[in-house]
């Protein structure tokens, strides 16, 4: 993040949601969370219906098992309102909630209980069905809105699979302009990195930094 | 019997002086057991039962079979042999422990008369010299007995007999005296008027919890378990039970904690005493604030902690700590959510799955044996071509937890297909000898 301001916008609701199978399994938008939720101060919670998250992932994406307090709340509702009450609380550095639905109210409410707060607030969007991922479209009061696929991974000069690769679409930035980036997944700092045949081509194609997490 | 006849009857009888006494305090002390760790409202049924109110309190142990079954099975465990039974009133349970109970009996509301019936004169709780006469008379079963008119067995035996068919029908009343151990820290209140109102009640819950924290501080303790008891006008119980992770005797919190509740509690025709007690209190000493020019202070999370696990369930809040296990779903378990830090993590030389799924879901492949991914597999009815694998990784079966697993292999390979999505599968066995697995292939998890 380059500015003040743009730290001081992150302590907000954001929603990130997969692409394509990614909106069931909603992999690549757990890491891409976690590796947010890694580099802030505090304690994070983790509330969610289904506990099929495996925590050595959050751990290799920066996020330790001590610092990670999961909540397996039974539907989408007791999600947002145990949300809610984790987001009120002040002094967590991030709150994750899976959740299907949610609405203009519902996040309305969630964008209510950060403000003023130094926590991030994200709902990782997870539908049952593919088809239902429709609704990502719907206006709620999330400051931003991404949407995480994969990409083939890195080639390596030898057979095996190279640094995971995504597809990182801002869909929406409040006061702020869409874009999205191809990047390479978080490390075990939960630093995300820019492809080195993009970091490393010649200055004049554009200001690119060799890293996008700054 | 007299004892010389039945030593004579036995040569080698041991024989040990009855002890009413010791028996009855002993009785006592199971109660306060079960209080602790099943149910608020315990209370003992000399001379060789214990009585617990069990409404509200079953769900938190996962249904009242499972209840039971945990009951007996700890009991058993310490050497005790219990039989429990659930039933709508006092006096049906007492005889469905005794008579149907193998070890444990679950009767579903409103069956009671239909299972009593059968069902001995004995079960009713009657004197011996009362049911006695009443087999002289001709009664066997508690089911003729009630299908007789009242009034003249009334004039015979006294109202006791009727008033045992009613209890045992669950049609009157049948208070109980909970136990309360000597020690215990409460706060109680009394209405001269009886409450019923949702802010009432809250404002009372907050006069109870000042007064309680106060008799804690006393004793330097913090509660981690509160109970409200409260006594309707027509004699009825209920309670309110709040657990939290870490002794606390934080005013605030606590009333916070039971005003949570308060929809839970049928005030029915009016609240006539409210009783708050520190069901399991611990030591809680004072302790110097961390200074902020020497450390940061760690945020307290506690508060917050106890508030989604009262509401959403204890079990449901937890942290995930590391366990010495190559194989994946054994390499997690759950721990409470303010244990202290364990501080280990796992072996990151090989990435693991965001999504481990909780079965591995069998899949169709091609691929060369014995150590080469697989070219194409199928999983969920799509097939997907594999254009990058990593692999093998080998997890061994770990043959001092279970026989079958002493020759398992699992070799474990990250696959990437033409989309880009990543996943992890496995082939059960090595892929040369069949004692080590069938060799088929299973997708167990979903990389970002």
């Amino acid at each position: 993040m380059r500015n003040a301001s743009a730290i001081a916008s992150l302590r907000a609701l954001h929603e990130v949601a997969g692409g394509g199978p990614g909106t069931v399994d909603g992999a690549a938008a757990a890491l891409f969370s976690a590796g947010i939720a890694a580099r802030t101060e505090g304690p994070v919670f983790w509330i969610c219906t289904q506990p099929d998250l495996f925590a050595p992932s959050l751990a290799q994406a920066g996020l330790p098992p001590d610092r990670v307090i999961y909540v397996e709340a039974g539907d989408d509702k007791t999600v947002l309102a145990c949300t809610e009450e984790a987001l009120r609380h002040g002094s967590l550095g991030a709150v994750v909630a899976e959740v299907a639905s949610l609405n203009m109210t519902a996040s309305r409410r969630l964008q209510l209980a950060v403000e003023g707060k130094r926590t991030i607030g994200i709902a990782l969007r997870r539908w049952r069905r593919q088809a239902d991922a429709a609704d990502f479209g719907q206006p709620t009061s999330a400051v931003t809105r991404w949407r995480v696929s994969t990409l083939p991974s890195a080639p390596l000069p030898v057979p095996g699979v190279g640094r995971h690769r995504w597809l990182v679409e801002l869909v929406r930035a409040r006061a702020g302009e869409s874009a999205d980036f191809e990047l390479e997944a978080c490390d075990e700092q939960g630093r995300l990195a820019l492809p080195a045949e993009l970091a490393d081509r010649p200055a004049a194609a554009g200001g690119w930094g060799r890293s996008a997490a700054g | 019997m007299a004892l010389a006849k039945a030593q004579i009857l036995v040569p080698e009888l041991v024989v040990n002086e009855a002890a009413p006494q010791a028996d009855q305090e002993g009785l006592y002390r199971l109660a306060l057991w079960i209080l602790q760790r099943f149910s608020p409202i315990v209370a003992a049924d000399p001379p060789d039962g214990i009585v617990i109110d069990t409404t509200g309190a079953d769900h938190l142990h996962g249904g009242e079979e499972v209840m039971l079954e945990a009951l007996v099975g700890r009991l058993a465990m310490s050497g005790v042999e219990a039989r429990a039974a659930v039933a709508d009133s006092w006096g049906a349970a007492h005889a469905f422990a005794r008579y149907l109970a193998k070890p444990t009996f679950v009767a579903d509301p409103g069956t009671g008369l239909s299972l009593l019936s059968p069902l001995p004169l004995e079960a009713l709780r009657l004197p011996v010299a009362m049911a006695g006469d009443l087999r002289t008379l001709g009664f066997r079963t508690v089911g003729e007995l009630h299908r007789q008119p009242r009034a003249p067995l009334a004039l015979r035996f006294g109202p006791q007999l009727a008033r045992r068919i009613d209890q045992a029908l669950g049609e009157a009343a049948e208070p109980f005296d909970p136990v309360r151990p000597a020690d215990q820290v409460d706060a109680r209140r009394a209405f001269a008027e009886p409450i019923a109102a949702a802010e009432t009640i809250a404002r009372y819950i907050g006069k109870l919890v000042v007064d309680l924290c106060a008799a804690l501080e006393e004793r330097g303790l913090g509660a981690r378990r509160l109970d409200l008891l409260v006594h309707r006008v027509d004699s009825r119980l209920q309670a309110v039970r709040v657990g939290m992770a870490l002794p606390t005797r934080d005013v605030r919190r606590l009333t916070r904690l039971l005003c949570d509740k308060i929809e839970t509690i049928d005030p029915g025709f009016g609240i006539e005493a409210m009783v708050l007690v520190a069901a399991i209190a611990e030591p809680l000493e004072m302790k110097q604030a961390v200074n902020s020019l020497m450390e940061a202070a760690r945020p307290d999370v506690s508060g917050l902690v106890d508030t989604l696990a009262n509401r959403i369930g204890g079990r449901a809040v937890y942290r995930i700590a590391a366990v010495a296990s190559d194989v994946p779903e054994r390499s997690v378990q759950r721990i409470p959510a303010m244990a202290p830090d364990t501080g280990t993590g796992w072996p990151d030389h090989w990435p693991r799955p965001a999504r481990l799924l909780a079965r591995p879901e069998p899949i169709e492949t091609v691929a060369l044996l014995p150590d080469h991914p697989p070219a194409s597999f199928t999983w969920r009815g799509v097939r997907r071509r594999v254009r990058r694998a990593d692999g093998p990784e080998r997890v061994f079966g770990e043959w001092w937890k279970r026989d079958a697993e002493l020759e398992a292999v699992r070799d474990y390979f990250r696959v990437e297909d033409d989309a880009g999505e990543r996943y992890w599968v496995y082939r059960a066995g090595d892929g040369e000898d069949p004692a080590t697995g069938s060799h088929r292939w299973f997708l167990h998890g979903i990389f970002g």
